[in-house]
Parts: structure tokens; C-alpha cells; sequence
């Protein structure tokens, strides 16, 4: 009868959800931070810990990957350490995307905040650790005597719409997870697959004529995205097409999970 | 506040086939087993429960183990979103459920006010505000700069207690664990609750202890089973009780 007697739709819900949760920022700022404290309390480096191992792991695999594939150190070790910087990031979403809520339990069932807040987190505290790598890349493109130049400013939208495909993904893989507790170890088993399939520690041209096998791999074109400009080119055309195509996909999932089962989260846990 | 024929069942999804032995043995205080149309298990936790309650009003939910005390409190919260009935609520609720959410061991007092207050919906600004207020009623004094864990269990309660009242809400929730402190801290909080329960709050308060539900409250809600046995007037309410109980 009257409008206001008319309980509000699944999707304005959601739609409130995501409102609510980034005016609380100051919260999910502070827990994102506590989270990466928290790991690395009383040790003397701290979170520059998470620095310490990628920089050890890129000196590594650059060492000795520029002897197996034969390629110049110059060229492959700034590539290898943007494309493992970039790679921890995507590879910490899915790996923790299955406990966005199931792990914010004691939370969800104590007080009533937006479930997106605990998304907004996650995604915030893995890009904070992304930002103690990315050092050591400007250190080795110092050392390499390899400025990009302005073109790597291109990067910045492109990290962007990782970070916003990344909150994405979490938003439904946390959601089906919350329900069936066995997605976070079937997306763990894939998550490795793909990076020894993804163009990361080699480069597609060494796949020949099989170069199809990366260019049909949606994450090579994501990476791809940010790592082209740092290396001091443009992505290619089709890179933007293909990451622009899966970030619609990934939210149109994310929106219809997110609005049908917001409400079902609490009764999952 | 407005509660009407609200009602919340659980799928349980790991409790797999019950047989109707263990049914027809069933006649506990828990809510009904049963299932949904897609023969899953589900436990109904609440079933058209109604209550309205106004400003000034105090309210204890009675009834024995797993009558659904604390799922009532969470529906209220707005945690559960029930499946049928409608739930009304007008004013900033505070819930006090858990005494240690949020709280993280390594950081100070007032780190962890800090942190609770931005759980309660506090804006950094108000919390800096309240914060003296807050220290004053904790009487913590010096400790308000040590890491958490050193605090006994009374002192994070005393802590998480002001936290949630500071602002004055207008729902103020609470479980059992409240009536964990001791005597001196016990009317200290009454006091306080009495204070803005004052002007216009209205107060839940979910408890086994009798004497503390006639002391605190003005109403009284009695559930079995998920279901309202009696609501009205806290004396009334607890009398039907305490004979059935006993009988």
C-alpha cells in the first residue's frame, strides 16, 4: 500500500551493504593493518619481513632462470620481480578469499556491520603488503639502469582494476566458501596450476606457436596489464579488452551472489 | 522497538540423517528439529515470537538452555535476518555479546577502546571524545597503557562494558556474560544502565540469574523451545517460571 511498508529489494540491500562498508573506513583501515601487524608482532623486522623473502625469492629465480632460459639478467630479473610482485598479490586473494567471512565468524556473529567491510579489509591488507615489495622492483630497475619512464604511470589504472577484480573474486568465492567449506582447498590446488601455466618466471614467446596457451590465460592478461608499463611499454589492446571482459564477468557474479545470499551469511557460519 | 511473528531456523549441515528414535527421545528445552522442503535439517531457533517494547522499557529474556535467548538478541542486532516476521527497530543498538571481539592482546587499553568504539559505529572523532569518560569508568588507570594481555578477565569485561555504553544507545543488548563481575563493578554498571535507561533507552538483558532479571528489569519475555511462554511485567513473568521450573 504504502511505499515505505514495501521492504527494500535484495540488490538496494547489497548496494547498502557496499555504502555502509566504505563509510567505515577508518575500521577496516585499522583491522587491515592490525591483521598484517599481527603476523609479525614482537620480531625485529616486522612486516618488512614479507619484504625480506620476495626479495630473496626474485634474486633467486632470477639467477637462475636467466641461466635456463638463457636469457640476459638485465632483461629477465625486472620481469620475473613485477611479475612475482604481482602474482603474490593475486595468489593471497585466492588463497584467502574462502575466509573472508568464515574467518571474520566471532565478528559477524557479534555485531552487525556490512559484509563488505570484511572484504574492503582483506583486499586492503594484501595490498598493503604488495606495497612492501614494491621496493625491491624500483631498487633492481635502479640498479639495471631500466627507468620506464612516464608510460609507467599507466600502471596505476590498470593495479586498479586488479585490486577491484580482486575485491570481486573474494566477495563470491568468500560467499560459496562460507557455505561449502571445501572451495578454499579446490581454488589452493588451482591457484598453483595456474602459475606454472601463467607466463611468469618465462615469457609467452617461448611458447612458439603454442603462444595461444598464454594469450588464452586471463590472468597472464591481468598481469600483463600492469607489468607492461613498468618494463616501459603499453599493454597490448587485446590485454585491456580481455581484463575489462573478466572484471564486467566478475562482477555481474559478485553482484547476483552477493544480493541473493548477503542475508544467508550469518546462518552459514 | 517492534517484534512480529518473527521466526529463524538454522540448516544444520553436518548433523546428517536423524532417525525417529532420536526424535520421538527429543523433549529437551532446544528449539524444534525438523526439516526444510529440501529435506534438509534445520533447527528452528525461534518461531513467531512478537514483542513490542518503548523507551524506558527494560526487558530480561528468561528460559532454560537453548530456548533461543541469544538468537532472539541476535535477531534484534540485526545479525540474523529473520526468514519470516518483521523486525523494527529505531536508534543506535549496542551490542555486548562477546566481551573480547575485537579486542587484540598485544595492543594497549586504549587501542582496543579505540578499536571497539570504531565496531560500535563510533566515528574516530566521538571515541576521542568519550574517551576520558570511558577511562574513568574502567578505573584501569595506568593499565589503559599496557598491552591486553595482561588483564584478567574482569578487567577486559570492565573495559568492553564502558565501551558500549559510553554513547548513550538507545538498544543496549546483553548477554550472560555481563554478570561475570564483581560485586563492586556490578553496581557501578547498574548505576550507569539505571542513568540512560533514564532518558529513553531500552535495555535487553538475557540472563539465568533471577535476582539480577527482577533488580535490572521492568518486563520479562519467557521462551521454551524457540516459542514465547509469557511476556509482561518482570515479577508475573519470573513466578510462572521459577514454579514451573521447580515442578
Amino acid at each position: 500500500m504504502l511505499a515505505k511498508d514495501i521492504p527494500p529489494g535484495r540488490l538496494s540491500l547489497a548496494v547498502a551493504d557496499f555504502a555502509g562498508a566504505v563509510a567505515l573506513w577508518p575500521l577496516w583501515v585499522r583491522l587491515g593493518w592490525h591483521d598484517i601487524l599481527f603476523r609479525y608482532r614482537r620480531s625485529l623486522l616486522g612486516p618488512f619481513w614479507l619484504t625480506a623473502n620476495t626479495a630473496i625469492t626474485v634474486i633467486a629465480l632470477g639467477l637462475v632462470y636467466s641461466e635456463v632460459l638463457r636469457m640476459p639478467i638485465r632483461e629477465l630479473m625486472p620481469y620475473v620481480c613485477i611479475g612475482l610482485l604481482i602474482w603474490n598479490f593475486i595468489s593471497a586473494i585466492l588463497h584467502g578469499a574462502g575466509e573472508v567471512f568464515s574467518g571474520a565468524e566471532s565478528y559477524i556473529k557479534q555485531v552487525r556491520l556490512p559484509y563488505l567491510l570484511y572484504v574492503l579489509r582483506f583486499v586492503w591488507s594484501k595490498t598493503i603488503i604488495l606495497a612492501h615489495d614494491f621496493p625491491i622492483f624500483i631498487v633492481l630497475i635502479l640498479c639495471f639502469g631500466l627507468w620506464p619512464g612516464a608510460v609507467a604511470f599507466a600502471a596505476i589504472p590498470a593495479f586498479l582494476l586488479l585490486v577491484l577484480n580482486g575485491a570481486l573474486i573474494s566477495v563470491s568465492l568468500g560467499l560459496l566458501s562460507a557455505r561449502f567449506r571445501d572451495i578454499p582447498r579446490i581454488v589452493t590446488s588451482l591457484t598453483q596450476i595456474v602459475f606454472l601455466v601463467t607466463p611468469i618466471l618465462w615469457t609467452p614467446e617461448m611458447l612458439g606457436p603454442r603462444i595461444y596457451l598464454a594469450y588464452g590465460n586471463p590472468f597472464f592478461h591481468l598481469i600483463e596489464i600492469v607489468r607492461r608499463p613498468l618494463l616501459g611499454s603499453l599493454p597490448l589492446a587485446e590485454a585491456v579488452w580481455v581484463s575489462l571482459l573478466v572484471t564486467v564477468l566478475n562482477l555481474v557474479v559478485a553482484v547476483a551472489l552477493f544480493s541473493r545470499f548477503r542475508a544467508r551469511i550469518a546462518y552459514w557460519l | 522497538m517492534l517484534l512480529d511473528e518473527v521466526a529463524v531456523s538454522f540448516p544444520v549441515y553436518q548433523a546428517g540423517s536423524r532417525s525417529l528414535k532420536k526424535r520421538a527421545l527429543f523433549h529437551g528445552s532446544g528449539g524444534r528439529i525438523g526439516r526444510d522442503a529440501h529435506q534438509r535439517i534445520i533447527v528452528e531457533a525461534l518461531r513467531g515470537v512478537s514483542l513490542s517494547l518503548k523507551r524506558g522499557d527494560r526487558l530480561a529474556l528468561i528460559g532454560p538452555n537453548g530456548a533461543g535467548k541469544t538468537t532472539l538478541l541476535r535477531v534484534i542486532a540485526g545479525i540474523y535476518e529473520p526468514e519470516r516476521g518483521v523486525v523494527r527497530t529505531r536508534g543506535r543498538i549496542s551490542p555486548m555479546f562477546d566481551v573480547s571481539l575485537g579486542i587484540d592482546a598485544e595492543l594497549s587499553g586504549y587501542d582496543n577502546i579505540r578499536i571497539r568504539g570504531l565496531l560500535l559505529g563510533l566515528s574516530p572523532r566521538a571515541i576521542e571524545q568519550h574517551l576520558p569518560d570511558i577511562a574513568e569508568f574502567t578505573e584501569l588507570g595506568g593499565y589503559l597503557d599496557m598491552p591486553v594481555r595482561t588483564y584478567s578477565a574482569g578487567m577486559i569485561l570492565r573495559l568492553g562494558f564502558a565501551v558500549a555504553t559510553c554513547f548513550e544507545p538507545e538498544i543496549l543488548l546483553m548477554d550472560e556474560w555481563i554478570l561475570a563481575g564483581d560485586a563492586h563493578f556490578l553496581s557501578r554498571a547498574e548505576l550507569r544502565i539505571k542513568r540512560f535507561v533514564g532518558h529513553a533507552s531500552v535495555l535487553v538483558l538475557s540472563s539465568h540469574n533471577l535476582d539480577i532479571c527482577r533488580r535490572w528489569c521492568t518486563k520479562a519475555l519467557w521462551l521454551d523451545q524457540g516459542q514465547v511462554r509469557a511476556f509482561g511485567p518482570v515479577d508475573e513473568v519470573i513466578a510462572d517460571y521459577s514454579r514451573s521450573a521447580s515442578s
